[in-house]
């Protein structure tokens, strides 16, 4: 993994939520242009952690977080950085679809309006977004439709595009495939790994075949912990730990 | 046995509840259509109040009520909206706004004859609007304020999370989320509420009793600083304080069914924006 500098990282991170203590120092590093899978029980923190990068918890008022997220060595909580841009800078793709209660179109044009790209550039960028996800030939007659009546899957791979169309460094995960049938979910698999050469892809997923499918390093994390961090390959059929070998092979609990 | 017999008992309590909350609305209904239909005329929509009210109809009464009701809304919408926008989305859970939250939901308990003297007190005398239009247009406003604050709350709580976030992660202020996803998605419950509380005021009779409604007005353009007619008021003249109660009887059933045609739209406006916004 020499050739992948690290892109995104988080350096001795405790979070609690009030007095939960969810994420106990937690150093993470993910490389540039690679695929980093998040796995490890329910509840442990995943999700969490995902969320302090594109600094999701900025809102919770109950939420307390000390430690270092850098993105290219800039801290993403300091005070001369806008947390809208660290959120143009990192996207998310939620766990359930989310598209707005609006048009196809208007779905990816609305954050290109937000974020001041000039009006004689967004049509491009939206029919760009929507061919980079594998969506267009499915929606490219119906671009006035609301988005709310597209499948399930179709509603994820639109979400995909609407945060593709920023161009984001960064393309956070959270179990995109979770409520999606299988054919939807290699669909997506399938765009991830060909949105890896533009993006760095974090993907917090509880499925070991996905991880093993798509990602090119794997964290391993339990009740707010890391416990080990490597090579997909290597983690998957040596992992140096007791608990990641039962958790990968389905031995847990 | 007894398992067997079950749902037959579950059913037929369901069936009937539902029934007899039916049957009293429609009974009500149908007194009122049969009663009201016969004296009800373009003419009896359309012209002024005549021979102390046996003759003529009820103009300025519907005007009167439907300019009240569009200055309750103007009075409470923004007002009200904009407090469960605040509460819902941007307020701690502080003890003060603990406090906030318990005061508006007591308000809405407050008898709306207190909201008249409040009304007098405050709009009608204190600033000086005398008995007016205005004065208990703004006496509505603020007695229909908790429903809708309430109202919309609920409608914004609805709206899940995900939504929100969504805004969010594409780089979103939380203004712009709340402005461009939640409202927009919360809007047919917004709306909801908004109507249900309007045609609520608009029944009213207790708080416009003192601060501007008048039993006669010869005209039907009502102006800010006058007195006005309106529907519930003139229906509560007609059947108990009429001198010749017996002969106006129909058309205080009249007077009735109008009041019942002029809510029934609103609601229907709220529904056809309702249908709209679904077709989007
Ligand atoms: N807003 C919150 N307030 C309080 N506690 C929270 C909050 N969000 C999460 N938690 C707690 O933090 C812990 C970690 O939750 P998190 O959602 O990160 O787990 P996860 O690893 O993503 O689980 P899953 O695989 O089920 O999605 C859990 O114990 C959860 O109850
Ligand atoms: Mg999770």
């Amino acid at each position: 993994m020499t050739d992948h500098p690290t892109k995104l990282s988080a350096h001795s991170v405790n979070l609690w939520f009030g007095n939960k203590h969810v994420l106990k120092d937690v150093s993470v590093t993910f490389p540039r242009n690679q695929i980093t899978a998040l796995i490890g029980p329910s509840g442990c923190g995943k999700s969490t952690l995902l969320r302090c990068f594109n600094r999701m918890h900025d809102l919770s008022p109950d939420a307390r977080i000390t430690g270092e997220f850098l993105l290219d060595n800039q801290n993403l909580y300091d005070h001369g950085i806008s947390v809208t841009q660290v959120r143009r800078r990192v996207g998310m793709v939620f766990q359930r679809a989310n598209p707005f209660p609006k048009s196809i179109y208007e779905n990816i044009n609305y954050g290109l309006k937000i974020n001041h790209i000039p009006k004689t550039e967004r049509q491009g960028i939206i029919e760009n977004a929507l061919k980079e996800s594998y969506i267009w030939d499915e929606v490219k007659d119906e671009l006035q439709k609301p988005a709310t009546r597209l499948s399930g899957g179709q509603q994820q791979r639109l979400c995909i595009a609407r945060t593709v169309a920023l161009r984001p460094e960064v393309i956070l995960m959270d179990e995109p495939c979770s409520a999606l049938d299988p054919l939807s979910t290699l669909k997506i698999e399938e765009l991830i790994v060909k949105l890896k050469k533009d993006y760095t892809i974090v993907i917090v997923t509880h499925n070991m075949q996905q991880a093993q499918r798509i990602a090119d390093k794997t964290i391993f994390m339990y009740l707010g912990e890391v416990v080990e961090a490597g090579d997909t390959k290597a983690l998957f059929e040596h992992p140096q730990q007791e608990m990641t070998a039962n958790y990968v092979r389905g031995r847990f609990g | 046995m007894i398992k067997k017999l079950t749902p037959v008992i579950e059913w037929g309590t369901l069936l009937l509840t539902t029934g007899t909350v039916c049957f009293f609305l429609v009974a009500i209904l149908w007194d009122l259509v049969s009663k009201g239909a016969p004296s009800l005329s373009w003419e009896f929509v359309s012209s002024i109040p005549r021979e102390g009210m046996t003759k003529g109809g009820i103009l300025p009464a519907i005007t009167g009520t439907i300019l009240l009701t569009l200055i309750t809304a103007a009075a409470a919408v923004p007002f009200g909206v904009s407090c469960a926008v605040y509460l819902n989305e941007y307020a701690t859970d502080s003890a003060l706004n603990r406090l906030i939250r318990a005061s508006i939901r007591n308000l809405a308990g407050v008898p709306s004859i207190i909201y008249g003297l409040f009304g007098l007190a405050l709009f009608v005398q204190a600033l000086q609007m005398g008995t007016s239009l205005l004065a208990a247009g703004l006496t509505l406003g603020l007695l229909s304020l908790p429903y809708i604050i309430t109202t919309t709350e609920e409608a914004l709580r609805r709206i899940p999370a995900s939504t929100r976030e969504g805004a969010l992660a594409i780089g979103a202020t939380q203004f712009e989320s709340i402005r461009d996803v939640v409202m927009p998605s919360a809007l047919p419950g917004i709306l909801t509420g908004v109507v249900l509380s309007l045609s609520r005021a608009a029944g009213e009779t207790a708080p416009i009793l003192f601060t501007g409604v008048a039993f006669y007005i010869n005209s039907p353009t009502g102006s800010l600083n006058q007195e006005f007619m309106a529907l519930p008021y003139h229906l509560y003249m007609l059947s108990t304080q009429h001198h010749a109660i017996e002969e106006v009887r129909p058309l205080a059933y009249s007077t009735a069914l109008v009041l019942i045609i002029v809510v029934f739209l609103l609601n229907l406006t709220a529904f056809y924006i309702r249908y709209k916004h679904s077709k989007k």
